[in-house]
């Protein structure tokens, strides 16, 4: 699993592995909503936790169609297949390694482009608290999306379509937590909310990409 | 018959030929019935009763969006039950049944939208706000593209039901988990649930409640929109089935020639 896990975060980091455009994604949208809404500090102020959360879950949804594709087209899916590894173990790693080359990296700039949105002090924390929670969940639910459509030429279009539904309750609880955070109020239960979410798509979803997955493969 | 015989009955349907044969024989008495009570309902609502002493006569169009509206979420839990049938047993009936059962449920939920507008512009002032019940049935809306999205999009048909069941399957939970969620994030202007409720029956119930004059005709309505999708459903499932033979049988001479 370890070896699975170093071998995807290798082929991410060098050339030609993605890694970075979902970040500079996540910048550009960021950059991009003062253009569309208006320069005033204040309305920007309080669509900031949201936006930060959109731009996030979009640049997540970016990088969900190579997550398994690549190796579907090479083949090395069919022999992680038929590897000792139970499938529900690979698409856990497979998840592990998106998010820790997608989320977190997302995670650590979303303060910076915090700043550029004037979002309120006490929303940071929150703001970062709240990523770091739902982002895992978002990759979770991505690679639920990337096995339905791993066979499919030219699946990416579909896998948006079918994945953003999915990403609803995570979106609506995470950016609320953001939202309620920068303003200061009581963010317990959307956080615990947002938690309990992680949790079982963790613990739930790889079963079904597993399963997806072993369909596509037959 | 016992209760096992029984149940060994109804998985005969699961045979294409059976479930052609009983379906072309029950579908006229489908098709007539539903016509029948859609049309008695809505006339009825329609045309014979009042006019509510707040809303005037904008309030009739629940004859078709509250139908509507239902229909929309049986559909969804119809197919959730045929996916659940087509993983464990694997009968292709099953399986094209809910192929066959989405884009009613499409249409449906694309209804309650539409007259919720309709209704929704005179009054409250908007034909659109973000409240918990009609995000939902967006959100609904947004589930059933991906669904017929995905089949159309797998060419392999055994494949296709499979993976569209499991997306059933977890779209369901997430469905459900949206609900919750939109609940949460936005208290909301639509009414409360108010045709049938637990308390109403009992009489226990003091909330407002639709009067029984609006009642019987929206009944009809109900029972009308169900035949309609029952009928529905059984036609397009016999159209998949034929279409699969269709194909099944070109396949063949394709291969013989």
């Amino acid at each position: 699993m370890i070896a699975l896990l170093l071998r995807d975060l290798k082929l991410a980091f060098r050339a030609g592995g993605g890694f970075g455009l979902g970040l500079a994604f996540f910048l550009i949208v960021t950059v991009m909503v003062p253009f569309a809404v208006g320069p005033q500090s204040s309305l920007l102020a309080t669509i900031a936790a949201g936006v930060l959360w959109l731009g996030a879950l979009l640049a997540c949804l970016l990088s969900l169609d190579r997550l398994l594709a690549l190796d579907w087209e090479d083949g090395s899916l069919d022999l992680l297949a038929t590897a000792p590894l139970p499938l529900e173990a690979v698409v856990t790693v497979k998840a592990l390694a998106h998010w820790l080359t997608t989320g977190l990296p997302l995670v650590l700039v979303a303060p910076i482009l915090g700043v550029l949105l004037n979002l309120p002090a006490p929303g940071f924390f929150w703001l970062v608290i709240s990523l770091l929670v739902g982002t895992p969940a978002l990759s979770v639910i991505g690679t639920f999306g990337a096995a339905l459509t791993v066979g499919l030429k030219r699946g990416g279009l579909l896998l948006s379509l079918l994945v953003l539904p999915l990403y609803v309750p995570t979106l609506i609880f995470g950016a609320e937590v953001a939202r309620r955070g920068a303003l200061g109020m009581e963010t317990q239960t959307p956080l615990l909310m947002l938690a309990g979410i992680t949790a079982a798509t963790i613990a739930l979803l790889p079963f079904a990409s597993a399963a997806v997955l072993r369909i596509n493969l037959r | 018959m016992s209760i096992a015989a029984k149940a060994n009955a109804l998985w005969e349907y699961a045979n294409p030929r059976k479930f052609l044969a009983t379906s072309e024989r029950v579908l006229p008495f489908f098709w007539i019935t539903s016509m029948f009570c859609i049309a008695l309902g809505l006339v009825w609502g329609f045309f014979f009763t009042p006019d509510d002493y707040k809303q005037g006569s904008t309030v009739k169009i629940i004859y078709l969006h509250v139908p509507a509206a239902l229909m929309a979420i049986n559909c969804w839990l119809m197919m959730l039950v045929t996916s659940l049938i087509w993983l464990v047993r694997r009968h292709h009936v099953s399986a094209l049944a809910a192929r066959a059962a989405a884009p009613i449920g499409i249409v449906m939920t694309l209804i309650a939208l539409v007259t919720g507008a309709i209704w929704g512009q005179p009054m409250w002032g908007t034909w659109w706000a973000w409240d918990p019940r009609l995000t939902s049935f967006l959100i609904l809306f947004l589930f059933y593209l991906g669904y017929v999205a995905l089949w159309e999009a797998i060419e392999d048909p055994d494949t296709a039901a499979d993976l569209t069941s499991v997306l059933c399957l977890v779209g369901s939970v997430f469905a459900i988990l949206s609900r919750y969620a939109v609940n949460f994030w936005n208290q909301g202007l639509h009414q409360g649930a108010s045709v049938l409720r637990a308390g109403a029956v009992t009489g226990t119930d003091t909330e407002e409640k639709v009067s029984n004059i609006f009642f019987y005709p929206l009944l009809v309505c109900i029972i009308g929109f169900v035949l309609l999708f029952v009928a529905l459903v059984l036609y397009r499932t016999g159209t998949e089935i034929r279409a699969r033979r269709i194909k099944a049988l070109l396949a063949r001479e394709r291969v013989g020639g």
